[in-house]
């Protein structure tokens, strides 16, 4: 290593005013060109040579990349470059997506959520991502601007593999569409890392659940898990073992039973399979006692 | 080369002007370009926290900024945190309280503690150790730190 550090690989910097500018140099520059949010990921990528790239894109630009709105009927937009720390603080939002708000306060540190963005997270793609199983708990719609003009996707449909996404040659995501949360609904996320703070999860699970009137059985649910497949998942058969039961911890054992069929986890540094399919039900019990009870208090 | 790109901001509240490749961090303008060698590079990836800065008052590892992005920003290193009296509360009880051994990871621990004060002027030892959870210190085994900060408050409190 030279004096003054690690420098990363030479490249160009753009800062488009417009999404449309935005979608053209992307177009132009396809594969060698990236998009620049919070940088915790991207800058780490490229320094450590894990990525090339010619081109950052920094999006922080965009009107539209910055919007935060919050609206009891209309639901809630973040524009892919919204920074972590500004969800969290802005306590309509908090009492609105308590499960987003569980995983924007883990992304890393203090310093990591003053850059990074539940808009990265995304489209960085990994398995383990904490806002992803959260954001598909709360119904998230990816909204991608490219040269075909633009198109919605479910946020559960978004990452394709490790590190991929469905974004094509000049496409990127401008914003997440939420739903406004229904009554009787709770939602909460959580992980196992072996520290406090700071690590990346084993595994990862978010719940949501909406109650009947009197909030003794469940009339939807959605049950999402990181760390445990090529990309967080979906666990529709977790969710059906709830839909139209009674709350009780023999449903509640069922749902995470079926959350541990549908994980497939790999053994690796931080557990192994085995270890993993078994906290997957520990978690998925967790996070759905912790939706319930934000269900009841809501 | 790549051209360099002139980048207008403000460091410590002075208007600072440089020339910098779009891919050089803050970190790296910050200490080889500027002189400004108080904010440290531990591990370069986001982990340490021994380069932290506030950008628009908002922390950050500056090693994670790239200093094209500060242009019309206002950045505070720890060269800003003394003010014109003297050193700020926190850095005296760093020094009271022997907050630091080898002391490369303090600067970060002071400019990070400081945007924890300015957002929660009396924080809970929960409240800082959490906060303060993007640092690492290999030395003190945090607990000097934690009452450094926690008696800075104090001290604070009884000022106003």
């Amino acid at each position: 290593m030279e004096e003054g550090g690690e420098h990363l690989q030479a490249f160009d910097y753009a800062t488009p005013r417009s999404v449309e500018e935005a979608v053209s140099l992307l177009a132009e520059r396809g594969d060698e060109a990236r998009v620049l949010a919070g940088g915790t990921d991207i800058i780490v990528q490229v320094r450590e040579g894990r990525r090339r790239v010619a081109l950052l894109v920094d999006v922080k630009h965009i009107a539209e990349l910055n919007q935060l709105t919050y609206d009891a009927a209309a639901g809630l937009v973040i524009g892919a470059a919204v920074p972590c720390y500004k969800i969290y603080g802005q306590s309509d939002i908090a009492a609105a997506y308590p499960g987003l708000i569980d995983a924007v306060s883990l992304v890393g540190g203090i310093q990591i959520q003053g850059r990074a963005t539940v808009g990265g997270n995304l489209c960085n793609a990994s398995p383990a991502a904490d806002t992803i199983p959260a954001l598909i708990v709360h119904e998230a719609i990816c909204i991608i601007a490219g040269p075909n003009g633009r198109r919605d996707v479910p946020v559960e449909q978004f990452c394709t593999a490790p590190g991929r996404t469905t974004l094509q040659r000049g496409e990127f995501l401008v914003a997440l569409r939420i739903p406004a949360p229904k009554p009787n609904s709770g939602a909460a996320y959580l992980r196992f890392i072996p520290r406090n703070e700071m690590d990346i999860a084993v595994v990862g699970a978010g719940a949501s659940v909406v109650l009947d009137q009197a909030r003794n059985s469940f009339t939807a649910a959605r049950i999402a898990l990181g760390a445990v497949a090529p990309t967080p998942l979906l666990v529709e058969s977790a969710a059906a073992a709830l839909v139209g039961q009674p709350v009780s911890d023999e449903v509640i054992q069922r749902a995470a039973e079926a959350a541990q069929a549908a994980a497939r986890p790999i053994d690796d540094m931080r557990g192994t399979a085995e270890y993993r399919r078994h906290l997957v039900g520990v978690l998925t019990r967790r996070a759905l006692r912790g939706a319930i009870q934000r269900a009841k208090e809501r | 080369m790549p051209t360099k790109v002139h980048v207008q901001t403000r460091i410590n509240g002075e208007e600072i002007d440089f020339l910098c490749e779009p891919r050089q961090s803050l970190l790296e303008v910050l200490r080889d370009e500027l002189g400004l060698t108080g904010s440290k590079e531990g591990c370069n990836n986001g982990n340490c926290g021994a380069c932290s800065v506030l950008l628009d008052g908002v922390l950050v590892d500056s090693c994670l900024v790239l200093a094209v992005e500060v242009a019309g920003r206002e950045v505070t290193t720890i060269e800003g945190i003394a003010g014109t009296n003297g050193l700020h509360p926190l850095q005296q009880k760093f020094l009271e309280h022997a907050a630091l051994q080898c002391g490369i990871c303090t600067p970060g621990f002071i400019v990070a503690a400081k945007a924890l004060l300015d957002k929660k002027p009396q924080p809970t030892e929960h409240d800082v150790r959490h906060w303060l959870a993007g640092n690492l210190c290999r030395c003190t085994g945090y607990d000097k730190i934690i009452r450094a900060v926690l008696d800075a408050a104090k001290a604070m409190e009884a000022k106003v």
